[in-house]
């Protein structure tokens, strides 16, 4: 199961954010920066599946935005990482050449 | 009121603050204008403060006043309205919320409504954070809509329903009669979120799961041959635009009709029959080159390896694995690796074969891909390639981060204790791990591996060489110091003497192992635990060493002053031993015997008292007798150590006349002893209970031994034996009886034993005594403990033996004790 979806930049400033469970507001930040930072840390050949706490980190990064999807143990990690790459190719599709600026800018359309 | 701004604006202005504080000024005074807009009730503004208010919720900042103006714009007619409306309900509310059942008319109404985007708007928001009271309600709309021939709408509600399981699992049963006719769609929204539905129905209900897989009266409304087809037809179709991701038909639906098939699959023959095939073909025809192709092997592995697959699609699996590992990119070996692991219990002999690339990848840079080559490297250690495993293990603890070094020293050493081809590799492998890793060892290995060398007895002159030298150079590992402390006070005499086979014996002095341990009391970087080992070992070297007891003396003397209360009271007390009790001291320091081998299911089990484990059963085993003395009065010398006092009973290896009871407690009648032979070192043996006497009394034992009576339990020609009891405070059905016996006569009794037997749900021991003569006119007495265990609280009953030498003949008498009063036993 998916727990959640972000997109970060690398200063750590949230662009999109959807939980797919309860995450109260404060904790939301916190998370959102710890789960960056681990991001940050890793070299670019090391793999995009990263263990936190109790479940994965499947992340992805396309310029200076990181895509980080949160699953637990039942989902498959590969099928989640094309996901993510789907999910960048459609609002590149939508936006023509989307950017960050696009990203941040129509929250609506990217939620829905 | 000037128009509030629009969401481009603030976003806009918010980028432009530089500071964090900045930002959130910006955000209240943004927050403040909304709500002073939201008290006017302004219909046409009202979207726009709701989509900047998502916004800031999103960047972290409290947004709950705004949850009622959702509710006002689900309720109007406009689509925008509406679709921001839904938008911060799935943002904003969740059952938490009361506001939520409010929404549930508004959601009611648009599921019926006549334009299919608000009616999938509606089923989005329900299939989001419908709490389970608004998808009862619902549940029938649902799947009304789950029946439609738009496909927009049925791919929604089938998501919908999902949710509606999750909540309410209850309401599967509706949903069945729909999802029978889910698959037969062209739309591949609709067969994905059908997938999906049927996936959660199964995996929720077994029974559900037993009736997808049997045979239907058509044959076309099979699961299992649908799935099957619908597979198929994705692979062999040719390229369709619309669903194509880097050359492979819309993979997600593969994927997910591969997971499905693997829950139907498992456990069941007929199934995992029918599959077989299209596995196979799956396996063979899916391209590599891309991620894509790779995800789906990787789901249909993990599937072959979950269902009764055939054996040749098993090797295919493993072998499909091995190419992931050899594959560059990470992602695939890290997924290689975490299935491996899934299956090494399995399918263990092919995954051996690829133990070679497995152990390369302990080599890698990526922290999750050593994570799980060091997991499957510790499953796949055997007996046959244990040195060679154990070899790249030792190097990878060298060099991995402090994060692994615990995980992988302990086990080293679980691996080390199962498959050891020798003693001396196996000693040579945990003096490898302490020295590299010492200091991330966990606490109870220091125990074990003192366990384990006292139970190698032929290694123990090299083992103690081999900890001398390491302890030489560098004293700041503590467990290693630890061991190597214990170590050389039990054995210095072989190191001193140069006796090793194993290796070229080093010549040391005995002043130079003083010197050590000396170092080791003295340095800083020693931890109290380390100096109470080095202070215990010193003393035992009294015994040990010839020419240095003026020094040993010295040094205890020193520490009898230390400021440690730890050091301090060993100190006093060894002390003591020099001067008061100098005649047990080479008893009490004798040899440690060889210890139990408990199972080490938890460090709970093993009693730790100053690293001199014991067995913490209550059951008498015994040991070669000389050492008893020793090894209990050892313990009790440990009882003295006073901070390490635990809530277990420290029972010693019992002395013969102890085992003696043991056998004992089969002879109710027939007390024919074997013990007398036996307890002709009993007169040697030190005085435990003088020792405890000495002592602060220790709070074992409740000190209600006023509170039970005591009783005399024979008096005959002019014996006299009174029994104490006492309880104690932990194991209540332990009770411990002191006996005194007591000569009125004139002449001493000599060579006193006393012996007894319980009933054979009782267990006794017997502890030594205190001596074996009885001196005349009650002016002395013999004092022995004995211990019973008595777990069913029955009636306590006692036979008694009695041998002794009065008036120059052999005395024997047998008497039976049944006078106990109830709260020794109750």
């Amino acid at each position: 199961m998916i727990k959640f979806f972000l997109m970060v930049n690398k200063q750590g400033q949230t662009r999109l954010s959807r939980y797919y469970e309860h995450v109260e507001i404060k904790k939301r930040t916190m998370l959102e920066a710890e789960v960056i930072k681990n991001c940050l840390s890793r070299s670019k050949d090391q793999c995009s599946f990263i263990e936190y706490k109790d479940f994965k980190l499947v992340y992805r990064q396309y310029a200076a935005l990181f895509v980080v999807v949160g699953i637990d143990h039942t989902e498959n990690e590969m099928a989640v990482y094309e996901l993510i790459h789907n999910f960048v190719e459609v609002l590149d599709k939508y936006f023509s050449r989307v950017s960050e600026l696009d990203v941040s800018f129509s929250t609506s359309e990217n939620h829905l | 009121m000037p128009a509030p701004i629009r969401l481009r604006e603030l976003i806009r202005t918010i980028r432009t603050a530089r500071t964090q504080a900045e930002e959130r000024e910006m955000i209240q005074k943004e927050c403040a204008a909304i709500r002073s807009s939201f008290r006017e009730e302004d219909n046409t503004y009202r979207c726009r403060n709701v989509a900047k208010l998502l916004y800031m919720h999103m960047l972290g900042y409290p947004a709950h006043f705004g949850q009622l103006e959702c509710l006002k714009l689900i309720a109007s007619q406009k689509f925008t309205d509406k679709r921001i409306g839904y938008l911060g309900a799935m943002l904003l509310l969740d059952e938490r919320q009361d506001v939520h059942l409010l929404m549930t008319n508004c959601i009611k109404n648009d599921l019926n409504h006549s334009t299919q985007y608000v009616q999938g708007l509606a089923l989005c928001t329900l299939g989001c954070m419908g709490s389970s009271e608004m998808c009862r309600d619902l549940a029938g709309e649902v799947e009304k809509l789950l029946k439609t021939s738009n496909s927009y709408l049925r791919k929604k509600a089938a998501l919908c329903a999902v949710h509606v399981i999750r909540k309410v699992p209850e309401l599967m049963e509706m949903f069945l009669p729909a999802t029978k006719n889910l698959l037969n769609e062209k739309n591949h929204g609709v067969l994905h979120t059908s997938v999906v539905l049927l996936t959660e129905m199964c995996e929720r209900s077994p029974d559900m799961l037993a009736h997808f897989r049997k045979v239907r009266q058509l044959s076309s409304s099979q699961l299992v041959p649908q799935l099957v087809r619908i597979l198929k037809n994705l692979i062999m179709s040719g390229y369709s635009p619309e669903h194509d991701v880097s050359g492979i038909s819309d993979p997600f639906l593969q994927v997910r009709i591969l997971r499905l098939l693997r829950i139907l699959g498992r456990n069941d023959d007929d199934s995992s029959e029918a599959m077989n095939d299209i596995l196979a073909q799956v396996a063979t025809n899916t391209e590599t080159s891309k991620n894509v192709g790779n995800a789906i092997l990787y789901e249909t592995v993990l599937t072959i390896m979950d269902i009764k697959s055939e054996s040749g699609l098993r090797v295919l699996a493993i072998n499909i694995l091995g190419r992931f590992l050899l594959n560059n990119d990470k992602n695939i070996r890290y997924v290689a690796l975490t299935s491996l692991l899934k299956t090494v219990q399995t399918d263990h002999n092919a995954v051996q074969r690829h133990r070679s690339t497995i152990v390369d990848c302990l080599k890698d840079l990526d922290v999750s891909i050593k994570r799980r080559a060091m997991e499957l490297s510790f499953a796949l250690v055997n007996g046959n390639n244990v040195r060679g495993m154990m070899k790249e293990l030792l190097y990878f603890l060298d060099s991995c981060e402090p994060e692994f070094k615990a995980d992988c020293a302990s086990g080293i050493f679980l691996a080390a204790e199962k498959y050891a081809p020798s003693k001396r590799w196996h000693i040579d492998t945990i003096m490898r791990v302490l020295t590299t890793a010492g200091s991330y060892v966990r606490d109870d290995a220091v125990p074990n591996l003192i366990q384990l060398i006292t139970n190698s007895v032929e290694m123990h002159a090299y083992t103690v060489q081999r900890l001398y030298k390491a302890v030489l150079g560098d004293y700041s590992q503590q467990p290693l110091v630890q061991v190597a402390s214990w170590c050389i006070g039990e054995y210095g005499d072989l190191l001193v003497s140069g006796q090793c086979e194993e290796e070229e014996p080093i010549q040391v002095t005995e002043d130079e192992v003083l010197d050590i341990l000396e170092s080791v009391l003295i340095s800083n970087m020693s931890a109290s635990v380390t100096r109470g080992y080095a202070l215990t070992a010193i003393m035992k070297l009294s015994t040990r060493f010839t020419c240095t007891v003026n020094r040993i003396k010295k040094v205890v003397s020193i520490y009898g002053s230390s400021i440690d209360v730890e050091l301090q009271q060993r100190a006093v007390e060894y002390n003591a031993l020099f001067k008061k009790y100098d005649h047990m001291r080479p008893a009490l320091l004798e040899r440690m015997p060889v210890m139990e081998k408990v199972t080490t299911n938890g460090p709970t089990e093993i009693v730790q008292t100053n690293g001199e484990t014991e067995p913490a059963v209550l059951e008498t085993k015994p040991p070669p007798s000389g050492l008893q003395p020793a090894s209990q009065a050892n313990d009790l010398l440990d009882l003295l150590g006073g901070s390490d006092i635990t809530p277990v009973i420290p029972t010693a290896p019992t002395s013969k006349p102890a085992s003696a009871g043991g056998e004992l407690l089969d002879l109710l009648g027939d007390l024919n002893l074997t013990g007398s032979p036996v307890s002709a070192p009993a007169p040697q043996i030190p005085q435990p209970p003088f020792l405890l006497d000495g002592l602060p009394s220790q709070p074992l034992f409740n000190d209600t031994a006023a509170g039970i009576p005591s009783i005399t339990a024979y008096n005959k020609n002019g014996l006299k034996i009174d029994f104490t009891f006492e309880r104690s405070n932990t194991n209540p059905s332990v009770t411990v009886i002191t006996i005194q016996a007591s000569n009125s006569t004139e002449l001493d009794m000599t060579d006193f034993v006393f012996q007894a037997a319980v009933p054979k749900t009782f267990q006794l021991q017997l502890l030594s005594p205190s001596s074996s003569v009885i001196p005349a006119f009650n002016s002395g007495t013999i004092t022995q403990v004995i211990k019973v265990l008595n777990p069913q609280k029955q009636q306590l009953r006692m036979r008694i033996k009695l041998t002794y030498n009065h008036k120059g003949s052999a005395m024997q008498d047998l008497a039976e004790v049944n006078n106990f009063p109830p709260q020794s036993w109750q």
